[in-house]
């Protein structure tokens, strides 16, 4: 059977499971679309969340971004996991116990404001379009290949599985399906890294792998470190970002995590406080299966490639074009990998032009011939590149688009229910019949489908940088204001919307002035270069100094104005404890 | 809940976020990057410590604090008598 027929059983038969799944926990009610009646075990909605965390971002894209980098792009890891940690300690419980539906019912109750909650609409609009964008990216990338399309066909494709996807089912079709889309992108994910840690190092589990010796006797890191010296690349374990756009990057991520509407949302399903609190740290620990095993799939990968150019070591010949394996060709289709033989001498040559080495000028080398390796293949080229069998390849293309379809519904709920809800429901029509509010929830999901997949054909950025800019987003905007919302019994309606327009606007207007106005391409106002951020702080971090902001200006504004009234400060101290938590209201 | 117990128990529990959240910095932003020269000289598998706390150990830690967070604040709800 050859490799395409195998790979539509595998990923079909993926997808009938999902959409099994779903018809037959069909949402009924509003009540079941949104949060499913709280039914909930706290493992597996750890799971459910797991799978809903883990987008294109973690699974297609993260170990790529790691690969070439290196050491520096630890900050994905660190960033995308800690933040648990806070949703943990500082929000799930307080927002299980307050029992809403959705983030701008908490802000727009919290604040006794409708002001409040269309702000807080807006922000979770700009959030979730903006991550959407990343997913598209990473499952157009998916579907090229395995369909073996071009990387727009994918893309378009990618947005049609989606939309029929996201409008089948609510919450509940959701949180059964994404159980099952968690195993299959854990088993996908990690299947791959354990054959190829056995292949490098003999060790079974990749995470010992990574700090093993490989088949030379020496550390597999110090080898890949020698090889990236050779051929004039920085090294992998070494520090070469500047710190502290490092520390600020790794912060916005995680407290971007922390006011991210649609991991938010899985802690109104849990039926306890000390649920939530659970449910926090069950998902971090199906997440750390993931994030354990790509850095060592990421430097694993990279040596992988080194390797299957040079395979007689640097000093040898190099792999001719016309020897290349399949998986070159296959990828070579997609537009997403490329070579020109700038010397034509049939051979390919990878190497850093930038600071060429030695053996470049000895050998008549004319640059570097491998002149694009998208990011985002990496993971899903890994199992070729490591020559596993068929099945493998397959399985990775399922997990893939398990991976980014589970989030992008997630996302895709969470936009739904803030424009039918929160909008529409509580502001513009609040007489709206039930039918109509899902009517309404069903259309502004194929319009950010629209508007994702526009943009998603020219993304800002590889699948794991969008995201991270929806996370300088959410951690500008949301995460103060929420956390004020608990741990500020005086914050009033004025100081905090205030600070979230402060927060918002501020990083939108940054993140637009280097990645395009509203990420239109070619409309930005100043090269996204270090030399040009401000402090050499990218967008992303960014979020960070936005947040700071949100915060002190809510404060100022709070001394300058009335402190929140009574009744209001009784509903925080009655939040701040568990006993009483009942069934969630919408209103 | 009286108000005097019911601060007593938002103390307690903001001394245990507090605690847990030195905790978090340090082995993520502490050893795995602010601190890794300190670390540089204990050699791991081609590397060295501050490497694997910023790609193994801070993931690692982060779990353990949130069931350990979990824990404690259960006993202290008991304690208190406000849980569920």
């Amino acid at each position: 059977m050859d490799q395409f027929t195998l790979n539509l059983i595998v990923v079909g038969a993926s997808f009938a499971l999902y959409i099994g799944i779903a018809i037959w926990a069909r949402a009924g009610s509003t009540s079941e679309f949104y949060a499913a009646n709280r039914g909930v075990h706290p493992v597996l909605n750890g799971m459910a969340t797991a799978a809903d965390w883990m987008s294109a971002a973690s699974f297609i894209s993260m170990a790529g971004i790691i690969a070439f980098v290196g050491y520096d792009n630890s900050t994905y890891l660190m960033g995308w996991t800690g933040g648990y940690v806070l949703l943990a300690l500082l929000l799930a419980p307080y927002l299980r116990k307050f029992g809403r539906f959705t983030v701008p019912d908490f802000i727009g109750d919290r604040f006794y404001s409708q002001t409040a909650r269309i702000v807080a609409v807006i922000a979770l609009l700009v959030i979730s379009i903006t991550y959407v964008i990343g997913q598209m990216a990473g499952a157009g990338v998916a579907f090229s290949r395995f369909l073996e399309v071009s990387s727009s066909t994918g893309l378009w494709i990618a947005s049609a599985v989606v939309f029929c996807y996201a409008v089948l089912g609510g919450m509940k079709g959701i949180t059964y399906t994404q159980v099952a889309q968690y195993c299959v992108l854990i088993v996908a994910y990690t299947i791959p890294a354990i054959f190829i840690s056995l292949q490098l190092t003999g060790s079974f589990l990749p995470q010992i792998g990574l700090f093993s010796n490989d088949a030379s006797g020496a550390p597999l890191l110090a080898n890949l470190d020698g090889l990236l010296t050779d051929l004039g690349f920085r090294t992998y374990t070494e520090h070469h970002a500047n710190t502290l756009d490092m520390v600020l990057f790794t912060m916005a991520l995680m407290i971007g995590t922390a006011g991210l509407p649609h991991v938010i949302i899985r802690f109104f399903t849990v039926p306890k406080v000390s649920d939530a609190r659970a449910s926090a740290g069950w998902a971090l620990v199906f997440i750390a299966l993931l994030y354990t095993v790509a850095p060592a799939v990421g430097a694993m990968a990279r040596l992988n490639i080194i390797n299957t150019i040079y395979p007689n070591g640097i000093d040898g010949t190099p792999l001719a074009y016309a020897d290349q394996p399949q998986w070159m060709t296959n990828w070579e289709n997609t537009g997403l990998l490329a070579f020109e033989d700038k010397n034509g001498d049939g051979l390919i040559q990878y190497y850093n032009d930038a600071n060429a080495p030695a053996i470049a000028a000895e050998s008549g080398w004319a640059g570097n011939e491998m002149t694009t390796f998208n990011r985002d293949i990496l993971v899903l080229a890994n199992p070729e590149i490591a020559g596993l069998p068929g099945w493998v390849i397959a399985l990775i293309a399922a997990g893939g688009l398990a991976a980014a379809l589970s989030t992008a519904a997630g996302l895709l709920l969470a936009i739904s229910s803030a424009v039918s809800h929160d909008l529409i429901k509580s502001v513009l029509n609040p007489g709206i019949s039930e039918k109509g509010e899902m009517l309404a929830a069903r259309i502004s999901m194929a319009i950010a489908i629209l508007i994702a997949t526009i943009l998603g054909l020219n993304p800002p950025g590889f699948a794991a940088q969008v995201v991270a800019i929806a996370f300088g987003l959410a951690a500008a905007s949301l995460f103060p204001t929420i956390m004020m919302g608990i741990f500020s019994k005086s914050m009033n309606s004025t100081g905090a919307v205030a600070g979230m327009l402060t927060g918002l606007v501020v990083e939108m207007v940054y993140i637009f002035t280097y990645l395009g106005w509203f990420f239109i391409p070619g409309t930005n106002t100043l090269p996204n270069t270090a030399d040009n951020w401000l402090f050499g702080i990218q967008p992303a971090s960014f979020g960070v100094v936005a947040a700071i902001l949100n915060f002190i200006v809510a404060y100022v504004v709070l001394a300058m104005t009335k402190p929140a009234p009574k009744e209001i400060q009784e509903l925080v101290e009655s939040i701040r404890v568990p006993r009483g938590a009942g069934a969630a209201q919408s209103h | 809940m009286s108000d005097k117990s019911a601060s007593a128990y938002w103390a307690a529990n903001i001394r245990l976020i507090t605690i847990c959240l030195v905790i978090w910095a340090v082995v993520s932003f502490g050893f795995g990057i602010l601190l890794r020269p300190l670390l540089s000289g204990i050699a791991i598998g081609g590397t060295d410590l501050g490497f694997w706390f910023a790609q193994q150990g801070s993931i690692l830690t982060f779990i353990v604090l949130i069931f350990f967070y979990a824990a404690r604040m259960n006993a202290i709800d008991r304690d208190f008598g406000v849980n569920e």
